[in-house]
């Protein structure tokens, strides 16, 4: 009942911070602002630096800061158009022009959820966890579904250089192609080494891989 | 628990062998869940904090008796299914573990780098008085609804900044709560993940912690649990009581509300 009441009043209260934002011609209510910065100053107060994990990590960059803003609101379609041309910008191929490395090594890292925790040792290679959240090779059966089912990932595009060079960019930056996705960024944000990327990738788009079986 | 080992020998044959397809893996599981609610190991950290209450404590020799929860000094009956609270005499919103903290520093005089020395336990010699306490208080609202205050400015104060940080993307790898605890029917792995944001999903979730852990054999408070979702996330570590902490709290208590609480749970 409580709950209900406060919800009402919470939703006039949005209605009429929408109306005035509208009128101010801001993304967001003066009052929402105010609570996210503090909340931000509050987290920074909150927490203390441990192992590889230091503070520095609380500091949102642009891309982070819009999508927790629009995280439980629609995202209009310009701040989405604004975030993935920020995030395009940032791919980088390899110099070489070889996207496509070992499966059996990309099969691993992405088996592993190693890496970046301050329970981590910063010496071991990280990995990409990417079975936390899709399916992948058919034989492994705990995957999780946060994000979409990759089996056939290469067999249903083609095995061709655009099917290719679309899964280097999606896993370098998955922001450059669905705004505020749940993906990390993992050439971006420097997660995954360069050659690590070329595993994964072949996990995906090598014709041998199990996942294209 | 042999019969428990037995159950989990099962699931894993299961999986190896491909012979179930995902939906029976995930029946197994359920099964798993519900032999293991049969004996639940959370009574020994019960009975633990229980004793633990009533025993006097600390330079001044003072038990939890004059400890107020928010009922009045020395209630325990529904104390917990009733915070965060904001109490006057520390004017702040806490949670059970702050208030616990609270009184062993102004009631038993226990200093607080003594109080907090393990706030966690490591599953075997070190353990924590705060799992044991949170267990015992915990049990004393099985069956009672939640009913946080969030109409008091504030809890709705810290609700409102829980929610904010319950969105707030960062780290190296972008995740906020949210991530993972924003859509109905995911999961993580074969862990499935309660939708915090929904009123039914954080009900379930919240009204069954602090819960028993079978892989880590430990009793698990709400603290812990905000504090190892962090780790994972790839944040720093949360500071144990910490505004941050009591703000998710208040935040995922509150949208909890009108469920009864059923914890201490038993959990994989």
């Amino acid at each position: 009942m409580r709950m209900t009441t406060i919800g009402g009043a919470v939703t006039t209260l949005l209605l009429a911070m929408g109306a005035l934002g509208a009128l101010h011609g801001c993304a967001t209510a003066p009052a929402d602002d105010a609570v996210a910065a503090r909340a931000a100053a509050s987290l920074k107060s909150s927490f203390a630096a441990r192992g590889q994990a230091g503070l520095q990590r609380l500091d949102q960059d642009e891309t982070q800061k819009l999508c927790s803003e629009y995280a439980n609101r629609p995202l209009p379609a310009s701040v989405a158009e604004k975030i993935q041309q920020a995030n395009l910008a940032t791919i980088r191929y390899p110099a070489d022009g070889k996207l496509v490395g070992d499966w059996k090594n990309g099969e691993k890292i992405a088996q592993s959820g190693q890496g970046f925790q301050f329970s981590d040792d910063p010496k071991n290679p990280a990995g990409a966890n990417c079975y936390a959240c899709h399916q992948l090779s058919p034989q492994e059966l705990s995957f999780g579904t946060i994000g979409p089912s990759l089996y056939r990932f290469g067999k249903l595009r083609g095995f061709t250089d655009e099917t290719r060079k679309y899964a280097w960019g999606k896993v370098y930056n998955a922001d450059a192609f669905s705004a505020c996705s749940n993906m990390p960024r993992f050439g971006h944000s420097g997660i995954l080494t360069e050659q690590q990327l070329r595993d994964v990738v072949a996990l995906l788009v090598d014709p041998g891989s199990p996942v294209n079986q | 628990m042999r019969k428990v080992a037995a159950i989990v020998i099962g699931i894993v044959a299961a999986a190896v062998g491909g012979a179930f397809a995902q939906s029976s893996t995930v029946d197994e599981i359920a099964k798993y869940r519900e032999a293991l609610q049969d004996g639940n190991p959370a009574e020994l950290w019960e009975a633990r904090g229980e004793e633990m209450w009533k025993t006097p404590r600390g330079p001044k020799h003072v038990s939890f008796a004059s400890c107020d929860l928010g009922l009045g000094p020395g209630v325990v009956k529904g104390a917990y299914a009733a915070l965060p609270r904001y109490f006057a005499d520390a004017n702040r919103v806490m949670d059970l573990e702050t208030r616990l903290l609270y009184c062993m520093v102004n009631q038993q005089g226990i200093s607080e780098a003594d109080a907090t020395k393990v706030k966690f336990g490591d599953g075997s010699a070190r353990r924590s008085d705060f799992e044991a306490l949170a267990a015992y208080v915990a049990s004393q609202s099985r069956g009672v609804a939640m009913n946080v205050r969030v109409d008091e400015p504030h809890v709705h104060d810290m609700y409102q900044l829980g929610e904010k940080m319950f969105f707030f993307r960062g780290g190296t790898h972008d995740f906020s709560c949210a991530t993972c605890h924003g859509e109905d029917g995911k999961r993580i792995r074969l862990q499935d993940l309660p939708n915090l944001t929904k009123t039914e999903g954080a009900q379930k979730a919240y009204t069954t912690w602090p819960a028993y852990r079978v892989s880590q054999g430990e009793l698990r408070t709400f603290q812990w649990r905000l504090n190892d979702c962090f780790r994972q996330q790839r944040f720093p570590e949360l500071v144990f009581g910490s505004e941050a902490s009591i703000a998710l709290t208040t935040y995922l208590a509150g949208r909890a509300n009108g469920a009864d609480y059923n914890g201490p749970a038993i959990k994989r």
